[in-house]
């Protein structure tokens, strides 16, 4: 029976309705997937969860040990099944754990991306095509103008700023799980090796990378003591952090901020920010694409993002291709 | 060009206007000549470059991207430079050649044949990071909009050469491309550059609005008050070189209004606002919009729409310099002129007696939509005449804007700061159960509520058309304007002035929005 028959775009999310299981529901239900641990794809108070055991670990974090009645933990590639419908996770590259749903039904499979990149990521394992009827692939930055630069050339202007302005502060704005970590990293493998400095949101999901083997280098969670002392160095703080209180006893601030969306100057301008690292944990179009490509399903579903670039050019390379117009997906999530 | 595209990238983010100050001194410091004064002249908009037009880029990105995805991205980004620069085929790799200077850049967009420019366009945004295309998409269009204005880059000069910025403001417009002369001089390294050959434009005063924490300041003692027009500002000169009209900014209109400038019959260099007048009557600012922008209005245009100049201030009169003189002394010297010399379509701007603040208020209060006076200039009596915009001798007082609440109907992305959010709103007022739309506003609301606004829209839009979409009639705005008259542009009949977003009335229900004959009893007489 093809997906369409048996997948179902309702107020609380997407349905697999035989197994009565929803993908990243965005409301409370009795059995979620869950793609990934952020927070508008992971929310509490579910009956069972199925996700990987780094996302569920994301989850506790989170929201508590009690984030959901019951937790199914499943690792990349194992299969379960779930009322007739067999569910099994593989990896996206998106973030620690984050993982694609497959699931297959009266013989057709359909496999929902979450959200993913093809660029390489030290913080988890990367996106795998997984072969199917129907690939369901998010969109947020899909528009041709999106072609992220290499990761290395966007940590070099950080640290030449850092260079050029030695007595001013780093702020950057980062989402607190993934992008946070991620830019650790990487400004550790550019041989930044001073300490880099958190605001308190950041701390319990560097501790949990760190649990899961990465190494962070030496961080330091920023204090009223120490923010004076902050002149020169990089500090990392949730974007929402950027035009805070918070933010007002670090000393000379240049605003920084790593997401795909800085690549608009307009958007960076409205932000404040000025010295915008695009850098994204979301694939870029030129990712998209050679992502349809290589999954190679004859049909593709298209979620949360900029849908009509995508199905407009699906279907102009021959595929079957549709909006799914889901709501409660933050753009701006990055 | 590149340390140039640099500059532009860091001007672009910086909000601070002492770091915009130093990062154009380190590089007039650390850049040779020609390319600085390029510098000066692209930043302040001041070269022309013919050749260089808006449809060649268009065609040169056309030929490479699908004409939908096209579309599409430039609806999200807002604006064509930056697009094209993300869109233009070929990698993002950081700086990969070494790109001509500023001067040979310049130099080329200036003289290359229009034949030849797009394919020499191509090869440079071929060898350009897309921060780089961007810069010199810039450059060609002549639209930076990094936030420097004149008078900033003024400021910066005369810091860099350690010299009064009123030497700046009067050298300006005096000379020449590539402003090596100009250097020379901040340098210290020549004389100052003689300019007396050329009719120049004089930098204007300008007004803070009024505050009401300065109410206690404006007695009839200390402050002449007089109407505020609503035309344009304009400085009309006429001297032993010849004559000129400029903007307020020195944009020289002198072709715009040959008549205005044939009005003008003795020496002097007049400040007034420039308005279509008919003998006695004035005309609105809808009259004058006739007018702007033709550069060689018909006689018949000219015959319709007269011009004519409210004067308020003279700068100059028959040679003599007359700015440092106070300003009651400067406006009987201009009554004595204008009594003398009584040049057609030339009127004094009345002055306003008063005797008492509670007075001037009710004046102010009592003029009836305003088709011609937009509110009050306060002048302080022993004031001189000064470039730019001193605190305390003059002040505007606008007249309080008229408002309706009217249901939003369409929205559209924005451009400019604004652009990829849903921020260009036609809104409507009920006429029968139909709602009927009469104008359109993108500004007035803050940034946050932008990010509310364009996810409503998204939420609501129940068609599109291209980039437009239709919403529920759901939404309320209270709307502000300045004024409201007949048109024929809106279905409604009618059409505001200046127009923005007071509030949004998340909490009003449509239905009790204003309905058209609302309009009527605002309308202007």
């Amino acid at each position: 029976m093809h997906p369409k028959d048996w997948i179902e775009i309702t107020r609380r999310g997407v349905l697999c309705r035989p197994g009565a299981v929803y993908i990243d529901p965005v409301q409370p239900v009795a059995d979620a997937i869950v793609t990934h641990g952020h927070a508008d794809h992971a929310r509490s108070g579910h009956g069972r969860v199925f996700a990987t055991p780094e996302t569920l670990a994301i989850m506790r974090a989170r929201y508590g040990d009690d984030h959901a009645r019951t937790e199914c933990p499943l690792a990349y590639g194992e299969t379960v099944e779930i009322k007739g419908v067999k569910l099994s996770l593989h990896p996206a590259g998106h973030i620690l754990g984050s993982a694609q749903a497959r699931l297959e039904y009266g013989g057709f499979s359909i496999v929902f991306s979450g959200d993913y990149k093809r660029r390489p990521d030290p913080t988890c394992v990367p996106f795998e095509p997984v072969p199917c009827d129907v690939f369901v692939t998010e969109a947020t930055f899909a528009l041709p103008v999106f072609r992220h630069p290499p990761l290395d050339s966007e940590i070099a202007r950080l640290l030449a700023s850092l260079r050029q302005f030695p007595d001013r502060c780093h702020l950057i704005g980062v989402y607190a799980l993934g992008k946070c970590q991620r830019l650790m990293m990487a400004l550790r493998a550019a041989g930044y090796e001073d300490t880099v400095y958190l605001h308190g949101a950041m701390v319990r999901l560097c501790e949990l990378y760190q649990d899961c083997g990465l190494d962070l280098g030496a961080w330091e969670v920023v204090t009223a003591e120490n923010a004076k002392t902050l002149a020169g160095k990089i500090v990392l703080c949730p974007p929402s952090a950027l035009q805070d209180r918070w933010s007002r006893k670090l000393p000379d601030v240049l605003t920084a901020a790593a997401s795909g969306w800085m690549r608009i100057r307009a958007r960076a301008k409205q932000k404040g920010v000025e010295l915008p690292l695009v850098v994204s944990d979301h694939a870029d179009w030129d990712e998209l694409t050679a992502t349809l490509m290589d999954v190679g399903a004859p049909e593709v579903w298209v979620t949360h993002g900029r849908d009509d670039a995508l199905v407009h050019y699906a279907t102009k390379v021959g595929l079957k291709a549709q909006a799914l117009h889901l709501l409660g997906y933050e753009d701006d999530s990055e | 060009m590149r340390a140039f595209s640099r500059l532009l990238e860091r001007l672009y983010y910086e909000p601070s206007t002492l770091a915009k100050e130093r990062l154009l001194l380190d590089y007039f410091k650390a850049t040779p000549d020609p390319d600085r004064g390029y510098a000066v002249a692209v930043i302040a908009g001041d070269l022309s470059l013919p050749n260089f037009k808006r449809s060649m880029v268009l065609e040169l990105i056309r030929a490479r991207v699908d004409p939908v995805l096209l579309s599409m991205s430039y609806d999200y980004v807002g604006e064509l430079s930056e697009t094209v620069a993300h869109l233009w085929p070929g990698n993002s790799e950081p700086e990969a050649e070494d790109l001509p200077s500023l001067s040979d850049v310049v130099h080329a967009l200036r003289h290359t044949s229009k034949a030849d420019l797009p394919a020499y366009v191509t090869g440079m945004l071929d060898r350009m990071t897309s921060p780089e295309r961007w810069a010199f998409l810039k450059i060609g269009m002549q639209s930076l909009r990094i936030g420097v204005s004149a008078r900033l880059l003024k400021q910066v000069l005369a810091k860099f050469g350690d010299k009064p910025i009123d030497d700046i403001e009067t050298l300006w417009h005096g000379v020449d491309l590539p402003y090596e002369q100009l250097f020379l001089w901040l340098e210290g390294r020549s004389e100052r550059p003689a300019v007396h050959e050329a009719l120049t434009f004089t930098p204007v005063m300008l007004a803070h609005p009024l505050d009401e924490k300065d109410f206690g300041l404006i007695t009839p003692e200390a402050y002449a008050a007089e109407w505020k027009y609503d035309g344009i500002r304009v400085q009309v000169v006429n001297s032993p070189l010849g004559r000129a009209l400029f903007t307020r900014t020195g944009d020289d209109i002198s072709h715009t209004f040959p008549d205005v400038l044939a009005h003008l019959n003795f020496h002097a260099v007049l400040d007034g606002e420039l308005i279509v007048m008919r003998g006695d009557k004035n005309g609105t600012f809808n009259d004058l919009q006739q007018r702007l922008g033709r550069k060689a209005p018909s006689s018949k245009l000219i015959a319709d729409y007269p011009a004519g100049i409210i004067v308020y201030d003279v700068l100059a009169l028959e040679g003599e310099d007359v700015r440092p003189q106070p300003h009651a002394a400067r406006r009987a010297l201009l009554e004595a002129a204008l009594t003398h010399h009584k040049p057609d379509a030339m009127k004094l701007s009345p002055e306003l007696a008063f005797d008492s603040f509670e007075a001037l208020a009710d004046m102010r209060a009592s003029v009836v939509n305003t088709p011609v006076i937009e509110g009050v200039m306060l002048k302080r009596r022993d004031s001189s005449y000064v470039a730019g915009r001193p605190t305390g001798p003059w002040y505007k007082w606008k007249i309080n804007p008229k408002l309706v609440d009217a249901v939003l109907m369409y929205a559209q992305r924005g451009s400019g700061k604004r652009s990829s959010f849903y921020s260009d709103f036609t809104f409507g007022l009920w006429s029968g159960n139909q709602i009927l739309p009469i104008g359109k506003a993108y500004f007035g609301f803050t940034d946050a509520e932008l990010v509310e606004l364009d996810k409503w829209v998204r939420h609501n839009t129940i068609q599109t058309f291209g980039p437009v979409r239709e919403v529920k009639k759901e939404l309320v705005f209270e709307v502000a304007f300045d004024a409201v008259h007949r048109s024929t542009r809106h279905k409604s009949g009618y059409a505001l002035r200046f127009p923005r977003i007071n509030r949004i009335r998340w909490d009003k229900p449509a239905q009790e929005a204003d309905h058209i004959p609302a309009l009527e009893a605002l309308i202007a007489r």
